[in-house]
């Protein structure tokens, strides 16, 4: 991972199909296989139900965005001064589901409440993979 | 729910100065907060068998102070692992520990060098594990950046405004003028606030508290021995501690949240109210907590002072001045005063109920509402004279 210095995700027995299919540019979610919620993070029980048992699903990658910061003041200040200003969303999957991540393809002006986004694998280092998103291209649903 | 109304009181009150820098261990200052408590309320250390604290791994254990200030015999010692959320809590939880009989004088208090050791705002491991491995990944790290998120969903859902922002961090450097303790004191006007350097979008500077050392201590104990102690007491109403569904895996998280336009006050709020018997219409100060202006406009809506959705409103034209319909955080809050984590609030509000808050004092005030947190879960209180 050598010369990257940005946090790393560290997958777990939880995560680690979800970080995986990231390096194969697929997005995966979480479903019960008992009553069929699908649940982000990852996790081992059922929030709804109390299952274990869960398959893994394709997300679409499609969703909106929920709320987003426009980060001007990098922290720490020597990782991230390359980068200002970045976006950080929350955007609600298609799948009913909210997640945290970057949304880039776009000036951070741009960005607006609700706005269709799509997700774009982000390949930032040997064995990193960050699914981030952009303004969506294809037609919303 | 809170069944303890009117039945234990704040005895006592101490602290420390707050500063960039104390040059003191957080040992010295936690210790030094406690014995002024012990002190004001006239309670020997010999009597004082609980002490309370929280921390975020940047503090001092209980038993330490124990140790340390010769308290013989601390049988309740309890460090709860929190943040502003607890501020309010360890004051609850030190009275149902009284009331279960594990103890009869709880010392609470909240120490750290919180600018010149462990700086809570400045950012966290940079290896993503747990929970952390879905946000931080992205360069959403800080404490700033994950509040920026719940603010700007209030705007979005309500349209509240930077001006509405201002108008609570200028309302805190007004009543911060007139306390001689306060770290930030030189008057703040839109425009300074206006000018102040862009953070995280949509926080400029001076919408984010300061960072502090020093330290925090309340004594806690009985209606009935306080009566006899040298302060006139000041006793909890009523109170909760709480949040909503999907508080989350940590502090820092909330992707599970049900909406970020809301906090956890909307959750606990009827609890304060019935535990305490009266409404927001009867505080006469509020001391609510404000590790960012967004968190009071969200919990003024929490806890039913204005409807949801009007907090950006409430808090313009002077309502929450010191001459205005509510006071708030007349010491000047964690955007002001100091940042010791929200036990400042509680000190405050006593002062004020006792009087003796000086060029600060509402005149006449009988009953306070204190807070603690901004998120997903926090605590709160009714106090009164």
């Amino acid at each position: 991972m050598g010369d990257y210095l940005k946090p790393i995700p560290v997958a777990d027995p939880d995560s680690a199909p979800f970080w995986a299919a990231c390096r194969e540019h697929r997005l995966l979610l979480q479903k019960c296989a008992a009553c069929g919620a699908v649940r982000y993070p990852p996790g081992p029980f059922c929030p709804h139900c109390r299952s274990r048992s869960a398959e893994w699903i394709r997300s679409a990658g499609r969703g909106k965005v929920f709320s987003w910061i426009v980060v001007t003041h990098p922290v720490p200040k020597d990782v991230y001064a390359g980068d200002v200003p970045y976006v950080v969303a929350l955007v609600e999957l298609d799948e009913g589901v909210r997640m945290a991540s970057n949304i880039v393809g776009c000036a951070p002006s741009e960005v607006r409440g609700d706005m269709r986004v799509e997700i774009l694998f982000d390949d930032v280092a040997p064995g990193i993979t960050l699914p981030r998103f952009k303004p969506a291209e294809t037609p919303s649903r | 729910m809170w069944t303890l109304r009117d039945k234990y009181c704040i005895a006592g009150i101490g602290e420390t100065a707050y500063s960039k820098a104390s040059g003191r261990t957080v040992l010295d200052l936690a210790s030094d907060a406690c014995l002024k408590a012990a002190n004001d309320a006239g309670v020997a250390l010999e009597d004082i068998d609980g002490i309370v604290s929280f921390n975020f791994n940047d503090s001092v254990p209980a038993i330490a102070v124990a140790t340390g200030l010769g308290v013989p015999a601390a049988q309740y010692a309890v460090d709860y692992a929190g943040g502003g959320n607890a501020a309010n809590l360890i004051v609850l939880a030190a009275a149902a520990a009284i009331e279960a009989g594990l103890a009869k004088n709880v010392l609470c208090y909240r120490a750290m060098n919180g600018r010149s050791g462990f700086r809570l705002g400045g950012g966290r491991e940079l290896s993503a594990r747990g929970v952390t491995q879905y946000t931080a990944p992205f360069g959403w790290i800080t404490y700033p950046q994950a509040m920026a998120m719940w603010c700007r969903r209030h705007m979005l859902k309500y349209g509240t405004t930077s001006a509405q922002l201002a108008a609570v961090a200028i309302t805190c450097r007004q009543n911060a003028a007139l306390n001689e303790r306060a770290m930030q004191r030189e008057p703040m006007t839109l425009e300074d606030y206006m000018r102040s350097r862009m953070i995280v979008e949509p926080f400029r500077m001076l919408d984010i508290c300061l960072e502090s050392d020093g330290a925090c201590a309340v004594l806690v104990t009985s209606a009935e021995r306080a009566r006899d102690l040298r302060n006139r007491p000041v006793h909890i109403m009523g109170g909760a501690y709480g949040g909503g569904p999907n508080q989350g895996d940590d502090l820092f998280d909330a992707l599970r949240w049900p909406d970020h336009a809301h906090n956890y006050s909307k959750y606990i709020a009827a609890d304060v109210w019935k535990s305490a018997g009266v409404g927001p219409g009867d505080v006469d100060v509020a001391e609510i907590y404000d590790c960012f202006t967004y968190s009071v406009i969200m919990q003024l809506e929490g806890f039913g002072f204005c409807h949801e959705g009007e907090g950006g409103r409430y808090v313009q034209g002077g309502r929450i001045s010191r001459d205005g319909e509510l006071p708030i955080n007349t010491h000047g809050g964690l955007l002001s005063e100091a940042y010791i984590h929200g036990l400042n609030h509680v000190l405050e509000a006593v002062r004020q109920l006792r009087g003796s808050a000086g060029a600060r004092q509402i005149a006449g005030a009988e009953i306070a509402f204190t807070s603690a947190g901004a998120m997903t879960c926090g605590s709160a209180m009714v106090l009164r004279r």
